[in-house]
């Protein structure tokens, strides 16, 4: 589902964020990111976004190379992903039901369609009740699970989650977790990028760690 | 996803099969026509709601709306009050325009009943289409009545008006005018011939002028317009920052981060050449009661003419024109600014 092809990624400030890093995740596999900050995480993360393009080397996601796709192709790219990140990210301008259909109003779906789906993704992770509320009335653990069903509510084919229990407690950060493995079980390639090291060990599952740009790691 | 290469493909077919509801693929079978129907209706129900947004959006803000408004109104409307003056100018100019006439000023000596004969006379050359006197008497009873000095007369004595003969040539080119004129002239008991056309092509040359000069400051000021437009959008898209950034990450196109920007200045464009429109009007009705007297006095029934329907309408076309093209400036410069080199 996403594979990287001896990809490196230099800045125009001449600070080199990845050195032929390659790499591949199935269909359907999850895996976590690991590394100091400034190891790469959040620099691999954007080229799989499409937020930066790689300076060498080549990004496939669902076979789809991603040097190939140009500006106009880039929002239909992202809208088979969805992002988690760090902030959250949310708008207090709105209630959490308006965040979460975001997405869908962007893909074009009817407000009704789009707030079936919203109460579906919010109810996934047990915020049903608080839809009404402005997110900037939820602990942090709640906006962070607004920011989850946001990012699942389009039922994306790749889930990307920037250090998303970053700044939880330990139960939290578990019970996120939880959830990303759900999704993972119902199909979804998940990526998780964190450095907590102690709940990585403890979900099993492939872990990718980067040193200084480099793959260190894999297994 | 097996059967994907990668070929460059449209960027509808990039959409995922797991998405029906995204209903805009090129090649949609028959089966799926009837829910590309309704995602037109859809589309279409979301333009009339982006629009009323826009315009709500705009109401949260009243006096900062208003205050564009007043500028874009009157900068609207400074030119337009000069083309309409132009416009009334040029339309009492055009019913001189084409009938230059030769007034000749009899001697004093000349009576009204030489001048007849005169009149007489010269109403049976050719080149002459039509021949008008003005009798010494008449002369004076006009002048009494028009100068407001017709007390003066009295003190006078005798009738200093000269018997006036108007001809209107039938020939029009420069030159021939000029010739005739020379050669009425040397008629006898003509003290002098005028050529009234000098003051006419005078008149259609200073219209010319103050013609470039209204299309100059038009031009000026419709760029004041693009640009207060353009500014006012930065500046309501800079308070919106966060909401495109993150319309963006979960996968926004260009033209949907546009289009309710685009409405905003739609929308001041329209309500700033509405307004306009008023300023203008109201500027015409308050000059239109000295015009009328001044007209008048020149036993003229000259009555202003107004924006009317076809101008109106362009006018608030052209504001509504300037007002989305000030906001794809500032909305495009903003997305390529936030654009991943």
């Amino acid at each position: 589902m996403i594979r990287f092809d001896n990809v490196s990624k230099c800045y125009e400030t001449g600070h080199e964020a990845l050195t032929n890093v390659s790499f591949a995740l199935d269909d359907g596999e999850m895996a976590f990111l690991t590394g100091h900050s400034g190891a790469g995480k959040s620099t691999l993360m954007k080229l799989i976004m499409l937020m930066e393009r790689p300076t060498r080397g080549h990004v496939f996601v669902g076979e789809q190379n991603l040097a190939g796709l140009d500006r106009q192709q880039i929002p239909y790219h992202r809208r088979r992903i969805g992002v988690v990140f760090q902030n959250h990210q949310l708008l207090f301008d709105r209630t959490v039901f308006d965040n979460v259909t975001l997405p869908l109003m962007i893909c074009g779906f009817s407000p009704r369609d789009a707030g079936r789906r919203a109460r579906a993704a919010l109810d996934k992770v047990g915020l049903l009740s608080k839809e009404k509320m402005n997110p900037i009335a939820l602990s942090t653990g709640e906006q962070q699970r607004v920011g989850i069903a946001r990012a699942i509510v389009h039922k994306p084919q790749v889930l990307l989650a920037d250090e998303p229990t970053g700044n939880l407690d330990p139960q939290l950060s578990e019970e996120i977790m939880r959830l990303f493995l759900e999704f993972n079980r119902h199909g979804t390639t998940v990526l998780i990028a964190s450095h907590d090291m102690g709940l990585i060990q403890r979900m099993r599952v492939r872990m990718l760690s980067l040193q200084q740009g480099r793959l260190a790691a894999d297994g | 996803m097996a059967e994907q290469n990668n070929r460059r493909r449209g960027a509808q077919r990039l959409e995922p099969q797991a998405k029906p509801a995204v209903k805009r693929t090129a090649n949609a079978t028959s089966s799926r026509k009837p829910r590309q129907a309704t995602a037109l209706r859809y589309d279409s129900d979301n333009h009339w709601q982006t629009a009323k947004t826009a315009f709500s959006r705009l109401l949260t803000t009243p006096a900062a709306t208003l205050m564009t408004v007043a500028v874009l109104a009157i900068a609207l409307a400074l030119p337009g009050v000069l083309y309409s003056g132009l416009k009334n100018v040029q339309q009492v100019a055009a019913s001189w325009e084409g009938d230059p006439r030769i007034a000749l000023y009899m001697e004093l000596s000349v009576d009204d009943q030489q001048a007849d004969s005169l009149s007489r006379e010269l109403l049976l050359r050719d080149d002459l289409a039509a021949v008008e006197l003005i009798s010494r008497a008449d002369g004076l009873a006009e002048f009494r009545a028009l100068s407001g000095f017709g007390d003066v007369l009295e003190y006078l004595g005798q009738n200093p008006i000269p018997a006036v003969i108007t001809v209107q040539p039938a020939l029009m080119s420069n030159d021939e005018l000029i010739e005739l004129q020379q050669q009425l002239e040397m008629e006898p008991g003509v003290a002098e011939a005028q050529l009234d056309m000098a003051w006419v092509q005078r008149l259609n040359s200073a219209l010319e002028v103050a013609k470039r000069v209204v299309v100059m400051l038009g031009i000026l000021l419709a760029t004041a317009v693009l640009l207060v437009i353009g500014n006012t959008v930065r500046v309501s898209i800079e308070s919106r920052r966060e909401e495109i950034l993150i319309a963006k990450l979960v996968g926004a196109t260009d033209s949907w981060v546009r289009r309710p920007f685009l409405y905003t200045g739609a929308w001041y464009g329209f309500l700033g050449g509405l307004c306009g429109w008023g300023l203008i009007q109201l500027a015409l009705m308050l000059i239109d009661t000295p015009v009328r007297e001044l007209a008048g006095l020149y036993q003229n029934s000259f009555s202003l003419l107004g924006l009317g329907i076809v101008d109106t309408g362009l006018l608030i076309c052209f504001s509504l024109l300037l007002g989305l093209m000030g906001a794809w400036v500032a909305v495009s410069r903003y997305l390529r600014s936030i654009e991943p080199q």
